[in-house]
């Protein structure tokens, strides 16, 4: 494997200090420890601890019917919800061989990109918040991005009822349509949230502070990337040309004209390039699809009146769906009976998660920070 | 009057110190509603309606009524000491400054001098709470507060030295004398790079973002006091306000002209007030604005960029207070 630097622990000698950070610490973006070994202010390895927040979501999922999953789904990246519901639905509808409405198709279109606005927000305010402190410039921007967030999840309300965990999608379909009147809001939000877009860019993009710490910071090589087996905005930042939604369109993607960002840089402030380009793209499709939104049935199967009544045929199936975090994937094996007789969650952010020993070592201790906000990740989707 | 002369001064001494104790306190809620509405947020409000005008005040009773931990494994004798030593010197520096003419605690002849010493020793205090906690954060923050206080307190002092070059006198009072005319942020060229200069060194002083980089809460937690509470805690804390309000006195002083200006004599402090807090204003800005950059930026910065641009200012406004003949502005 490219550039890796193994990973030691039991160091003897005095001049190296053991740290922990994590699994309690304000910048583990949830629950995730990091064992530091330290030469001065140098990291010289890091040995990544996961599993603080593992909950048998795989599990779970084998014990709960078709019907009732998917909005358990949406627990495994919290963040974004919608797409990891997006993947399992899209996994069962393969195994099952279902039609999707194409009114279905768009209104899941606009909620994934939406929730990729929404939490690329919340990455950008939480990154900040970790390298500006929360006593700083950082929670500056990080209070502006949740203020833009709850736009957003002022639109998921009004369609789901649901702030943060929706149950929007159902296997065939979506469970809710758009209520009356919600396009023309969405349009408006996406009018405002270009506008704010624009203040983060002129707020970062030359701010000499910002480019200091993420310029030439936790750089992957193009090799490393795929080695490790990152995406989403990591592995673009680094040269790769790789999007789900357009390697593999799903749910109608073939039908929309956006761009797919890349970076060859491949540290901390590619990434950010690359995600401040996706939210303007998701904006993009947002207002494609609601422009082409079609008339019709938003399911292919008719209102669910038991939690037992879908059922699907023997078989096995892998969807993939592009997250706001990389490529989130879902595999079910069924057997013919009203759940699924194995499943298995491709967290984006688990495998992205995988990178930080490769490019951890070598930093200072604040750039730990800088490059665990740079990953983006959210531990309910690497733990589940 | 039948006092004696150290009387007064412990007089003065009380009640300047607990103006400055209420000030420093009410600064804070200043810093939290100015920050507040930079994030469009409202900040403090309920506590006192309807500006939270008395939550400096239940800020200070919670932490007297939290209980005092003391890790175990600490050094208990320096990490007990460690506030102390800290707060001192920067309830210290306050002695010098006076705020208006003959109002003040001493107006030493070496004031200037005198301030400076004592504002850089607040870095025993802090080592010895960083070492005295034996905690690694706080140790690492210990380490980071020796390298950045030494670094930048060279390009402090130098830049400091401007305005006393130019006013021919290391007193106080004879350095705001001698800016009756012409504040010395307003002399040709040298005033404006040693003001922005000042600037930065205080915001590296005062450990403010971006060079906050003891505190660091997203990394070391809470760097050398991570493991303070209760009024520990807020010892360590009135000291940095102090220090920090200190530091924008000086400022004011030396730059700004102190008390001078278009106005009758009664308004003097208080114009000398509002110089200060607009320095201090305008560090709290910054801070609020950018992210921190890292320890070995933050040492580059000062060492290839800060301390050699301050020794050639000085340098250039001997040369021109040499050229205009030495002593009186």
């Amino acid at each position: 494997m490219p550039d890796t630097q193994v990973v030691e622990l039991g160091y003897g000698g005095n001049e190296r200090l053991m740290m922990n950070m994590g699994p309690q610490h304000p910048s583990s973006h949830g629950v995730f420890r990091m064992i530091l070994t330290l030469e001065g202010e140098t990291v010289v390895a890091v040995d990544a601890v996961i599993g603080y927040l593992h909950r048998c979501h795989e599990k779970l999922g084998e014990t709960l019917t078709y019907v009732q999953y998917p909005s358990i789904a949406s627990k495994t990246d919290y963040v974004a919800a919608m797409t990891s519901e997006l993947a399992y639905v899209s996994a069962v509808e393969k195994v099952a061989k279902l039609e999707v409405p194409k009114r279905a198709q768009y209104l899941r279109v606009i909620a994934a990109e939406l929730q990729r606005i929404a939490s690329h927000c919340l990455w950008l305010g939480t990154w900040c918040l970790d390298m500006g402190g929360a006593l700083g410039g950082g929670a500056t921007v990080f209070l502006y991005c949740i203020r833009e967030r709850e736009m957003i999840l002022d639109l998921f309300e009004e369609l789901t009822g649901a702030r943060l965990l929706y149950g929007f999608h159902q296997i065939g379909g979506t469970r809710y349509d758009a209520p009356a009147g919600w396009d023309t809001k969405v349009r408006a939000t996406m009018d405002f949230m270009a506008k704010r877009i624009d203040e983060y860019e002129a707020m970062l993009d030359r701010n000499a502070f910002f480019l200091v710490r993420t310029q030439g910071v936790g750089v992957i090589s193009g090799e490393l990337a795929q080695a490790v087996g990152v995406s989403g905005p990591l592995i673009r930042g680094s040269g790769v040309k790789y999007d789900v939604r357009r390697a593999e369109p799903y749910s109608s993607y073939q039908d929309f004209d956006f761009v797919v960002p890349v970076e060859t840089a491949g540290d901390c402030y590619a990434r950010y390039l690359v995600r401040m380009v996706e939210f303007r793209e998701s904006i993009r499709i947002v207002r494609q699809a609601l422009d082409g939104l079609p008339e019709g049935p938003i399911s292919s199967r008719p209102g669910v009146k038991s939690v037992g009544q879908v059922r699907v045929p023997k078989g096995e199936g892998y969807a993939r769906v592009e997250g706001a975090r990389g490529e989130v994937g879902c595999y079910i094996v069924s057997d013919g009976g009203p759940k699924p007789y194995r499943m298995k969650w491709r967290g984006a952010s688990f495998s992205n998660l995988a990178v930080l020993p490769h490019i951890v070592p070598g930093h200072k201790v604040a750039d730990v920070v800088a490059i665990m906000g740079s990953v983006d990740p959210v531990f309910g989707e690497v733990d589940r | 009057m039948t006092l004696p002369p150290v009387a007064w001064h412990a007089i003065e001494a009380f009640v300047v110190l607990n103006a400055l104790l209420i000030l420093v306190a009410y600064v804070t809620l200043l810093e939290r509603k100015f920050a507040a509405r930079m994030q469009s947020r409202i900040g403090p409000y309920y506590v006192g309606r309807p500006h939270g005008w008395l939550q400096p005040i239940a800020d200070a009773l919670k932490l007297m009524l939290k209980e005092d931990i003391v890790p175990t494994a600490s050094d208990r004798w320096v990490y007990n000491l460690a506030p102390i030593v800290f707060l001192v010197p920067c309830l210290l520096i306050f002695a010098t400054i006076p705020f208006a003419p003959e109002l003040g605690v001493a107006d030493l002849n070496i004031g200037v001098l005198f301030f400076l010493a004592v504002s850089s020793l607040e870095i025993v205090g802090l080592f010895m709470g960083g070492w005295g906690s034996n905690n690694k954060y706080a140790l690492l923050s210990a380490m980071r507060a020796v390298n950045q206080i030494i670094s930048y307190d060279l390009p402090f002092v130098f830049v400091a030295l401007v305005p006393v070059l130019l006013a021919g006198s290391l007193q106080m009072s004879a350095i705001v004398a001698a800016q009756q005319g012409l504040w010395f942020v307003a002399y040709p060229v040298l005033g404006q790079l040693a003001f922005v200069l000042f600037l930065v060194a205080t915001l590296a002083a005062e450990n403010r973002v971006p060079f906050d980089i003891l505190e660091a809460e997203s990394e070391l937690v809470a760097g050398f006091r991570v493991e303070y509470s209760g009024m520990k805690f807020a010892l360590i804390q009135l000291g940095e306000y102090a220090h920090m309000l200190g530091t924008s006195f000086l400022g004011a002083l030396l730059f700004l002209g102190g008390w001078s200006g278009p106005w009758p004599a009664w308004f003097g402090p208080i114009a000398f007030l509002l110089k200060a807090v607009g320095i201090f204003l305008l560090v709290t800005w910054v801070r609020w604005s950018f992210v921190r950059i890292r320890v070995d930026q933050i040492l580059a910065i000062s060492w290839k960029l800060l301390l050699p641009a301050s020794i050639v200012l000085l340098l250039a406004t001997g040369f021109v207070v040499a050229l205009r003949g030495a002593g009186g502005a």
